[in-house]
């Protein structure tokens, strides 16, 4: 049995919407519903969807940016060596539960302060969890300035954000979230920003850090080819709900759900020789699974831990 | 042989700037034939879109063509005065602008914006004309005739597009450039989109010049394309060949480097280093730098020039004998 960095149980985060200043009616949006995965330790899993799908507020949910408004996140804890649940933690411990799980941010350009030199930027997560002393801290930024390919030191630490390229930001940024030693970091579209050729390094970092590291990561992103490339396994969101988790391969190569299916085939190929399918939105093989397993399970396993959801999604997709 | 529509010939523009002049478009040559769609790929930065302003003579103030020549279909663009250029536009070539869609005026009819377009270029037309054309357009990419008598803010980023699209098409453009259309949208609604203009082009032989930084994008949309690095054109040819046997280490660079959801899960190769700055003068390949492929044969003094090595396949001097 592998052991979970993570583990997230029935998520939900809804928010109260007015009609308007004078409406008393209260509509209420469900960004994300009823989600449930768990990350084993070194792992990583993908989290696509279009875009307003709940995939960034499920993260500032599991990073509590956004306290969520349902359901169960368990963390584990180094000390008891068990799964603990976030709820019951008082405020020191929540912040050193803080230190084990970071975020990584899609815009490097607004992400790092523009008035703060590197050497601020990387130090100040050490300064507000008050660990080492001093000369301690500034050696651990130099060290995970090589850590992350910012080589020699001495020339990135005394720059601003604004004197270097968006790669390098990026690297700046990874290097503020690890510096933290953290198990479990969440990636909101690290590299959406990013030019191709740029992107397959920082991509390429992070997979190193991961194995040298042994850092979890949740992975955001609408773009199926990177997820593909980064994470162990994928799960497919649709609709503030996870509609298909499994292996990234078998995902791929055997997807179930519709939605699935049209967000695969709607990615173009690098070769002019390829013809993609044209897919069309049939619920028959979705309906041939809920018929079998029945749909009081939100979530069926059809084997080889390959999860469709049984939720009714005619006419969405 | 169908005869070329737009033909470019050894374009350079700068822009001036405080800091230096910014040479954004270096001796950049290309040409579109009737009815053929055109990729032009590349990094930001490396001059895509200036490229796509200077055929429209939209460039900024600042931005001056030192030499070169745009034909449309034989009438030279470059030095045309701003009258003779309102002809041009729309007529003759009409874009697509990146992020188009956020450009609608919020307080107009999407109908109303499209027969401006259409009054402006033919004032002889009656407005149940002009309706019937800006119907039956809308048919082409998609949408329903009551868009017509809709707000922008009343439609999805898809269907703004879309109607994006139709306005690009409504003076029958011979050449339409489409910069970036798609950037701003889901995976899905971009595959719509994509369809939708391979069908108009197809449907009304259009050329269509498509840049892109998705190189994955271009292998579907294009049956030519041209590779641009640091404001050259390193390498150009039919599309199916380019991705067949790539010659520049540029394009081979980027091909390796983008993910694919078909196929092995192939490793990956990024390119070590950053495109260099424009303002600097650059003598010899601006490629050698980061270029995996540098050899001690190679001579980075060596001036960037197209050469020929195939029908229509042209690749730098330097990428002449593959590696």
């Amino acid at each position: 049995m592998k052991k979970n960095v993570i583990e997230v149980r029935n998520l939900e985060k809804y928010y109260e919407v007015s009609g308007g200043f004078f409406s008393r009616k209260k509509d209420i949006v469900k960004a994300v519903d009823d989600i449930s995965f768990e990350i084993p330790f070194g792992e990583s899993l993908g989290l696509v969807g279009q875009s307003g799908c709940g995939k960034t507020t499920t993260a500032r949910a599991l990073c509590l940016l956004d306290p969520k408004t349902g359901g169960d996140v368990k963390f584990y804890n180094n000390e008891t060596e068990d799964m603990e649940n976030i709820d019951n933690l008082d405020d020191d411990e929540l912040k050193k539960f803080r230190r084990n799980i970071q975020m990584i941010f899609q815009d490097p350009y607004e992400s790092l302060n523009p008035r703060w030199t590197i050497k601020d930027i990387i130090l100040e997560p050490l300064n507000i969890h008050n660990i080492g002393d001093l000369q301690d801290r500034e050696e651990a930024v130099v060290e995970i300035l090589k850590t992350v390919g910012l080589t020699p030191a001495s020339n990135y630490l005394p720059r601003y954000p604004h004197e270097l390229s968006g790669g390098q930001r990026q690297r700046v940024s990874i290097a503020r979230t690890l510096i933290m030693k953290p198990k479990f970091v969440v990636c909101d579209e690290p590299t959406s920003m990013l030019d191709v050729s740029i992107r397959i390094s920082i991509m390429d970092l992070m997979l190193n850090l991961a194995k040298d590291l042994e850092v979890s990561y949740l992975y955001i992103t609408h773009d199926l080819a990177v997820a593909r490339y980064m994470c162990n396994r994928i799960a497919v969101m649709f609709n503030g709900k996870i509609v298909e988790i499994a292996e990234t391969e078998e995902l791929l190569n055997n997807p179930i759900h519709p939605y699935t299916k049209r967000l695969i085939s709607s990615i173009p190929v690098p070769d002019p020789s390829y013809d993609r399918k044209v897919y069309d939105v049939n619920y028959d093989e979705l309906d041939a699974i809920i018929a079998k397993h029945g749909n009081d399970n939100p979530m069926v396993d059809i084997g080889n831990e390959h999860y469709i959801a049984t939720h009714d999604v005619k006419g969405l997709i | 042989m169908s005869k070329e529509v737009l033909s470019v010939k050894n374009l350079n523009m700068h822009y001036e700037t405080l800091s230096g002049d910014v040479h954004a478009v270096k001796d950049v040559s290309f040409s579109v034939k009737e009815g053929e769609s055109f990729g032009l790929v590349g990094e930001s930065g490396c001059g895509k879109t200036s490229v796509a302003m200077s055929l429209l003579q939209l460039q900024a103030d600042n931005a001056k063509i030192s030499s070169g020549s745009i034909q449309l279909d034989g009438v030279e663009l470059v030095g045309m005065n701003e009258s003779e250029l309102r002809k041009v536009r729309w007529d003759g070539i009409s874009i697509v602008f990146q992020g188009a869609m956020n450009a609608w005026n919020p307080v107009v009819k999407v109908g109303e914006q499209i027969r401006e377009a259409i009054r402006e270029h033919y004032p002889e037309k009656s407005k149940a004309e002009n309706t019937e054309k800006i119907e039956s357009l809308f048919k082409m990419v998609g949408l329903d005739a009551a868009v017509i008598d809709r707000f922008p803010h009343e439609l999805s980023g898809g269907m703004k597009q879309r109607a994006i699209i139709a306005l690009a098409l409504s003076c029958d453009p011979k050449v339409v450039i489409a910069d970036e259309p798609t950037t701003a949208l889901d995976v899905v609604i971009q595959d719509q989109i994509l369809k939708e203009i391979k069908k108009v082009q197809e449907l009304l032989g259009l050329s269509l010049i498509y840049i892109s930084h998705d190189i994955a994008v271009i292998a579907e949309m294009t049956d030519r394309m041209a590779v641009m690095y640091a404001g050259r054109i390193v390498e150009s040819g039919p599309t199916s060949e380019i991705f067949a046997s790539p010659r520049h280490s540029y394009t081979k660079a980027l091909l390796e480097s983008t993910p694919s959801v078909v196929g092995d899960r192939v490793k990956l190769n990024s390119l070590d280093g950053e495109p260099p700055s424009l303002i600097d003068e650059i003598s010899g390949c601006s490629f050698a730098p980061r270029c995996p492929n540098r050899t001690t044969t190679c001579n980075p003094e060596l001036d960037m020039e197209l050469v020929e090595i195939g029908p229509e396949h042209y690749v730098d001097i330097c990428n002449k004998e593959s590696h």
